[in-house]
């Protein structure tokens, strides 16, 4: 396979600009005959689907939810990334840039997240534009707060629900559309198989969920937006519905699939209670802002935390990290908190957890002003944990929370299969090896409001395409694929159900492919996995029929390919042996405990190429190069 | 705990429905009630019963896709609390617990416990926007928004889209969510240009949907898991008369051609 990442010429600030005059361009008559299909409403999809409509393009877009507007961006709270330089506090494109690349500890691609940080200004005049509600100064003026890995204040934010707020105006300028006749809206349907005619993506399969029905759909290009695949853990911070389908469908017909391992690893997030625990609760990275992370100096002290003078304890991430604090990037963070749990001082009933502090803050600037900046979030603490985060402090321990790896893209975001571009979180593109916080925001609609939107109508302007409908035999063939995998889960009738055998799946990825890794560790998950697996489709019970809504039947899908890419994920966790960003690999640290990245060797995206089930899969390499931002090891002193 | 629940199962839109009784026992305290209805369900399915179907996603109070009608309450005993965030600690162990789909004629019930909302999408695909395709926007500081209507918009805005609203309301009215939309886009200097064809739009789409009309009997608000306020609808009733007096109507289409 050939990985042509097509990274205009010249220098990285007029590459894009460049690159847009360069491409060819789809006159407005025409754009109604070119029918697009994009699958998922999220930032990187809904706001796709909209502008793509507003061109003037057939749009079919496609959720599982029983509504656009509840896509999982919906739960982002945080903020948004820009560097709009509104504080005065030296930020600049280049900034933004560099943080995210050096952020990222160099596993990207800079050319992508160059372009990145020159949008990511639109993309906020965008948003207001449409009436999202973002938090305002007294004057009138927007506000900014901080967040981890930059030491500029560039954050937009809507209080605790930025995701929502830029959700909903993407929604809405989805609606309009929609009602227009613009967008053809198919809620409650889930793509379950791409379809690829002569090389390349025209149309996709689906099942209606509610009728189980199996349908087919032509069209011109395939857009994926399909979301991050952080459930494969089982336990993480993402919707109960985010699962892997649709790139995984696109893997098995030929997209490659890049960097499978890089997870995101949350520091804060709500610790697990029990054995029912169905998902994770984040606490968002802003409260890292005021927030003090703490444990007790001694191990075993078990005195509650109000009484513990300020000697006997240790704000380990400010004392490792004077120059970032509180504020270093989760990768960072996320495993300062395990070290120091695995020393047995973390705290709560089980040992995993430390103390994210308010007291300091509150003290300093006022309970009502906390209370303005993160109310929501506290009282969302309070709700689940039934403590009171005014008066103790939160526990809080890492969770899996975002997949930087996805499929493969090019600078114009399609992937290695012609036609099927892939945006948001589903593509590998700008984070490297870690995302820091508030990025995925700015990089879903960075992809869907202005880069794929341009980048497709150069593609469908040289391709060259014969008329295809779904009357074509590789239609045909997809939808028996597809009958076959649910007749054969619901004739399994075993003993087991599709959660425990998911259940036991994440487990077996948190132990071995989670925050740190073996190669001895990988070798025995890659032992397991297969195994676990042909026990699932021997033994999994899914009750019910096809033609319904059958909840258990939707499941067993997403779960089935999860092993699959569990797999995956492990053989190239193994295969980098290196350790950078979220992927920390015991055998390579510094002296001081810190990941150890290995340059020479492995300064490369790796983009896995499906070969036939049972076989491996091939091994392709793009070589990641550094013009602009020195390579250098991340510090965060 | 262990508690005994009479959940509404019908197998599809056309067919009858009827209320079953379950048993879930050794649930947690600390669990959710999704996670209760979970593990009712692993047990329903190990025994070869089909599992109760619901709606929910993100389990933490903003995706709005959970509905549930606990105890004819929407949503649950708990103010301002969607389903997802509800917890077993608030119900007494040994507790009959009914649980029913929302019941709304504009909500035809899909299975189970999940019901149609599509209604809610075709409203906002009416007029619960704001004009401004991908492109031409303006500095985002040259629009000064002062802090107050941000905060007001923003609390109009947190809607979650549930439809809790109607089902809490006698008169099966969606007035609260619609309220919201406008209010959040009328509050703001960029929603003011299409502000009363909107609020026009957007009423006239939610009594064609079937919904009933507002009577101001205030169950929305106190259903609403987000505690949005019925000064909303006061909003939306006062756009509506204003769009109603005062625009020409303009239904000659966007005018491309
Ligand atoms: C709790 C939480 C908080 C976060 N906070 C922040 C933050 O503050 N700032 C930040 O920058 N990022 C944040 N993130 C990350 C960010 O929210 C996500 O990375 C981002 O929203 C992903 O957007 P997306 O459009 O790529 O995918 P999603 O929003 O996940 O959308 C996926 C869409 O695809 C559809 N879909 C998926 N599979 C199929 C299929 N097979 N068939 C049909 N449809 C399908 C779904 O229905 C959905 O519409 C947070 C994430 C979490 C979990
Ligand atoms: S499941 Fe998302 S709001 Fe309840």
């Amino acid at each position: 396979m050939e990985l042509r990442a097509r990274v205009p010429e010249g220098p990285i600030e007029q590459k894009w600009d460049s690159h847009r005059f360069e491409m060819k361009l789809v006159n407005p008559a025409n754009k109604r005959k070119y029918t697009i299909i994009v699958v998922g409403t999220g930032l990187a999809g809904g706001s796709a689907a909209a502008t793509l409509a507003e061109l003037g393009y057939n749009v079919k877009c496609f959720c599982f939810q029983d509504s656009p507007r509840r896509a999982h961006s919906i739960a982002a709270q945080g903020g948004i990334n820009a560097a709009k330089n509104y504080q005065n506090d030296g930020d600049s494109i280049y900034r933004l840039f560099y943080d995210t690349v050096k952020g990222g500890d160099f596993r990207s691609r800079e050319a992508n997240v160059y372009r990145l940080a020159q949008i990511s200004v639109n993309i906020i005049d965008q948003c207001v534009a449409q009436g999202v509600p973002f938090a305002r100064e007294y004057g009138g003026l927007l506000a900014n707060r901080s967040f981890g890995g930059a030491q500029v204040s560039r954050t937009f934010y809507a209080r605790g629900q930025t995701g929502q707020q830029l959700l909903l105006g993407a929604y809405q300028a989805l609606e309009r559309q929609i009602g227009k006749g613009m967008v053809q809206m198919y809620p409650r349907t889930e793509m379950l198989d791409l379809v690829v005619i002569d090389g390349v993506a025209r149309g996709i399969v689906t099942r209606n969920l509610v009728t189980g029905a199996i349908e087919s759909h032509a069209a011109d290009a395939v857009i994926l937006g399909s979301g991050g695949y952080g459930n494969v853990f089982y336990l993480s911070t993402n919707a109960k519905g985010s699962n892997a389908t649709a790139i995984w469908r696109a893997y098995k017909r030929g997209a490659a699939f890049a960097n499978p391992c890089f997870t995101q690893i949350h520091p804060t997030c709500i610790p697990k209670s029990g054995e029912y625990q169905s998902k994770l609760t984040l606490m968002s990275e802003s409260l890292r802002n005021d927030g003090r992370v703490w444990v007790p100096l001694k191990k075993g002290d078990t005195r509650s935390p109000d009484t513990i003078p300020a000697e006997e304890r240790d704000y380990f991430l400010e004392r490792r990290y004077p120059s970032f604090g509180n504020l270093v990037p989760r990768d960072v963070a996320s495993r300062a908190a395990k070290s120091i749990c695995d020393e047995g001082r973390g705290v709560g009933t089980t040992g995993l957890g430390v103390y994210l502090d308010f007291a300091s803050a509150i003290e300093r600037v006022g309970e009502a002003t906390i209370r303005e900046r993160y109310g929501n979030l506290f009282e969302m603490y309070q709700r689940i944990t039934d403590e009171n985060p005014y008066k103790v402090p939160m526990r809080i321990y890492p969770a899996v929370h975002y997949t930087m790896g996805g499929l493969w893209v090019d600078y114009n975001l399609m992937s290695t299969i012609p036609g099927l571009h892939v945006i948001g979180e589903a593509n590998f593109s700008d984070h490297g090896a870690n995302r820091l916080g508030a990025s995925a925001l700015m990089q879903g609609l960075a992809d869907g409001y202005f880069i794929v939107t341009n980048t497709i109508a150069d593609y469908l302007a040289t391709a060259k395409l014969p008329p295809v409908d779904t009357s074509r035999g590789e239609f045909r063939d997809a939808e028996a694929h597809v009958a076959a995998r649910t007749k054969r889960f619901l004739a399994a009738k075993g003993t087991r159900t599709v959660d425990s055998f998911h259940r036991e799946l994440g487990n077996l990825m948190w132990e071995y492919c989670g925050m740190s890794r073996t190669a001895e560790g990988l070798q025995t998950a890659l032992e397991k996995i297969p195994k676990l697996r042909e026990e699932f489709w021997r033994d999994v019970n899914v009750p019910g029929s096809a033609d319904t809504l059958n909840q258990a039947l939707e499941k067993a899908g997403r779960v089935a390919d999860f092993f699959e890419l569990a797999e995956l994920m492990c053989l190239d966790a193994l295969e980098r042996r290196e350790s950078c960003g979220g992927h920390f690999r015991e055998e390579y640290r510094t002296p001081d405990g810190e990941a150890l990245r290995d340059d020479e060797h492995f300064a490369y995206v790796a983009a896995w190429e499906y070969a036939g089930d049972g076989a491996r899969p091939v091994l392709n390499k793009e070589p990641l190069t550094f013009d602009y931002v020195h390579l250098a090891q991340r510090s965060y002193k | 705990m262990n508690l005994t629940l009479r959940v509404w199962r019908q197998a599809g839109p056309k067919a009858p429905g009827r209320m079953v009784e379950y048993k879930a026992a050794d649930i947690s305290p600390e669990a959710s009630f999704l996670e209760m209805m979970d593990v009712v369900n692993e047990t329903l399915t190990l025994r070869g019963d089909e599992p109760i179907a619901f709606d929910h996603d993100c389990r933490e109070g903003i995706c709005g896709m959970c509905s549930m009608m606990i105890n004819g309450v929407a949503h649950g005993p708990n103010r301002g609390t969607a389903t997802c965030q509800l917890h077993m600690r608030s119900f007494e162990d040994g507790a009959l617990i009914y649980i029913e789909p929302w019941r709304v004629r504009a909500f035809p019930v899909v299975k189970d416990l999940c019901v149609d909302r599509s209604a809610l999408d075709r409203i906002v695909a009416a007029g619960g926007f704001i004009t401004a395709a991908t492109g031409g926007a303006q500095d985002a500081n040259s629009v000064l928004v002062s802090k107050a209507d941000a905060d007001l918009a923003m609390d109009a805005a947190a809607c979650i889209g549930c439809g809790a609203c109607a089902a809490a309301c006698p008169n099966g009215s969606a007035s609260l969510f619609t309220g919201a939309k406008i209010s959040h886009l009328g509050q703001l200097p960029q929603g003011q240009p299409e502000r009363y064809r909107r609020a026009l739009a957007m009423v006239e789409q939610h009594d064609a949907e079937g919904f009933g009309g507002c009577t101001l009997h205030g169950e929305c608000q106190l259903a609403c898991p987000k505690e949005i306020s019925i000064d909303t609808i006061a909003r939306m009733h006062r756009d509506f008369l204003v769009g109603a007096a005062t625009t020409r109507e303009e239904r000659s289409g966007s005018g491309v051609g």
